[in-house]
């Protein structure tokens, strides 16, 4: 860890002359893990589109020269019969040379040699189990061999199991490569162990800093509501 | 059939099914169906200028395209029904000005009267047109399954999105001749849902979409020309039976 990789200034996205993030700064170092944590409709999943320069926005986004960014998105736009294989989706983006796509394949342990995984490419895209297909998003994203992932994890269909697995996964691959990692995140237990930052964002900034510092009572009932406290007993603060 | 008859099928037939399994892939099957009906007014200026009708399709199914692309790109508007509006005006228009004598010709095409020329010009742009498409293929797949994901990967969507239009305009313009500019449409959309029907890879998707329009155009034509029937709405029929055939086989 050290050099700054990600400095953002002021950053605002207006669709329709409506503010949909507000005034957001925060900087990141190489080898960080940045938990992006917010209700529905905070403007999470839009804060990485204007980091990735998809969207136009207001403000600076100022990323270490040459860095390398790879995108996990929510989710794919594929029926069940879409005619594409698994193993073809990771064709797509051009990955050369070929080695890279196997060796994403076996980080995530999806590759053929892994018994039980590799018929998984042969199968269509829109037959995945949720949690199969994160993988291979996150296979995807790896190919390219990127310095910053931006990871945005599905709401639901993932089971708790198959959470846990994606997180050491993480772990394992900052160990070997330095991987700078942005997540949304939904699972405030595995943001506390495993992020280094945390942003809390709800339009506007709510709060910037260490999990344990600013992730408490006060912080979620300013993000969730009453809706925190009464109807997701799995995130219990005690646990923190 | 004439030697210029089969060639100019087989060819059409396999550019027709490789491009219309990416449009079924987008969710644009009414989009190719719009544009066929496009080109009638292209048909009936070419008619009545004297000059080859592909060309003159091909220039009313270009300001088509460009059309359809603003709307993707440049506005909120919903494409759906801003296409059901060309899509009737130009028929309206085509309809007005094409000469009566050649209406049905039009309307249903005429592969009897495929010249050389034409057969050249099939063979040549069928050729183009499934180079072009394999070429962008996987940014186009890419950008059809997340934008998001195909823009961070470098792909130009916008750019992309309209070249495979222009595609789409040339297979549309090149089958007119053959089955006319009402049942274009279905030339282009049926193979591919056939396809679908039946294989799982992209690869296998799209290599069986151009296979089944070949046959469904070239199996058609026999049929129609030993019947001396209409040689348009029998390869619609031809591909309609392929599709119900392929039902049986439906992977689940």
């Amino acid at each position: 860890m050290g050099e700054e990789i990600l400095k953002v200034e002021k950053l605002t996205v207006e669709f329709y002359g409506q503010k949909v993030v507000e005034d957001v700064n925060f900087s990141l170092k190489k080898g960080e893990v940045l938990a992006v944590v917010g209700p529905n409709g905070s403007g999470k999943s839009v804060l990485f589109r204007a980091l990735l320069g998809l969207v136009p926005y207001t403000g600076k986004v100022t990323w270490q020269k040459g860095v390398k960014i790879g995108y996990v998105p929510q989710k794919l736009a594929v029926e069940k019969d879409f005619p594409l294989t698994a193993g073809e989706f990771m064709t797509l983006r051009r990955v050369k040379p070929k080695q890279e796509i196997e060796k994403s394949l076996e980080d995530v342990g999806l590759h053929k040699k892994n018994k039980g995984y590799g018929w998984l490419l042969d199968k269509k895209l829109g037959q995945l189990s949720s949690g199969q297909l994160q993988r291979l998003l996150i296979a995807n994203s790896l190919t390219g061999k990127p310095d910053v992932l931006l990871f945005d994890e599905p709401t639901s269909g993932i089971d708790i199991a198959g959470e846990e697995t994606i997180y050491e996964l993480f772990r394992k691959l900052q160990a070997s490569t330095e991987l700078t990692v942005i997540l949304i995140s939904h699972d405030l237990n595995a943001i506390h162990d495993f992020s280094d930052n945390v942003l809390g964002l709800n339009r506007k900034q709510i709060c910037f800093g260490r999990p344990h510092e600013v992730l408490d009572h006060r912080l979620l009932h300013h993000l969730y509501g009453e809706e925190m406290e009464h109807h997701h007993p799995g995130h219990d603060l005690s646990a923190l | 059939m004439t030697y210029f008859q089969i060639i100019s099928a087989i060819f059409i037939g396999l550019a027709a099914g490789y491009v219309g399994s990416f449009m079924v892939l987008r969710r644009m099957a009414l989009v190719g169906d719009a544009l066929s009906h496009v080109a009638l007014p292209g048909l009936a200026i070419a008619i009545l200028l004297n000059i080859n009708p592909f060309v003159g399709a091909f220039a009313t199914l270009f300001i088509g395209i460009v059309f359809v692309w603003l709307i993707e790109n440049r506005t909120e508007l919903s494409t759906e029904s801003l296409i059901g509006l060309i899509f009737t005006v130009s028929l309206a228009i085509g309809f007005l000005i094409t000469p009566q004598s050649e209406l049905l010709e039009a309307l249903f095409g005429d592969i009897s009267k495929i010249s050389a020329v034409d057969a050249y010009l099939a063979v040549i742009f069928s050729i183009i047109l499934v180079l072009a498409m394999r070429s962008i293929s996987k940014g186009f797949i890419l950008s059809t399954i997340s934008p998001d994901l195909a823009r961070a990967s470098g792909v130009k969507v916008a750019k992309l999105n309209f070249i495979f239009l222009l595609l789409v305009a040339i297979a549309v313009a090149l089958g007119i001749k053959a089955v006319g500019s009402l049942l274009m449409g279905a030339l282009v959309i049926i193979p591919a849902i056939t396809s679908r029907n039946v294989t799982s890879s992209l690869r296998g998707y799209t290599v069986a979409s151009a296979l089944i329009g070949l046959i469904s155009l070239l199996g058609g034509m026999a049929i129609a020309g030993r019947f001396h029937l209409s040689p348009g709405p029998i390869v619609i029929l031809a591909s309609s039976a392929i599709f119900l055939v392929s039902l049986l086989f439906t992977k689940r």
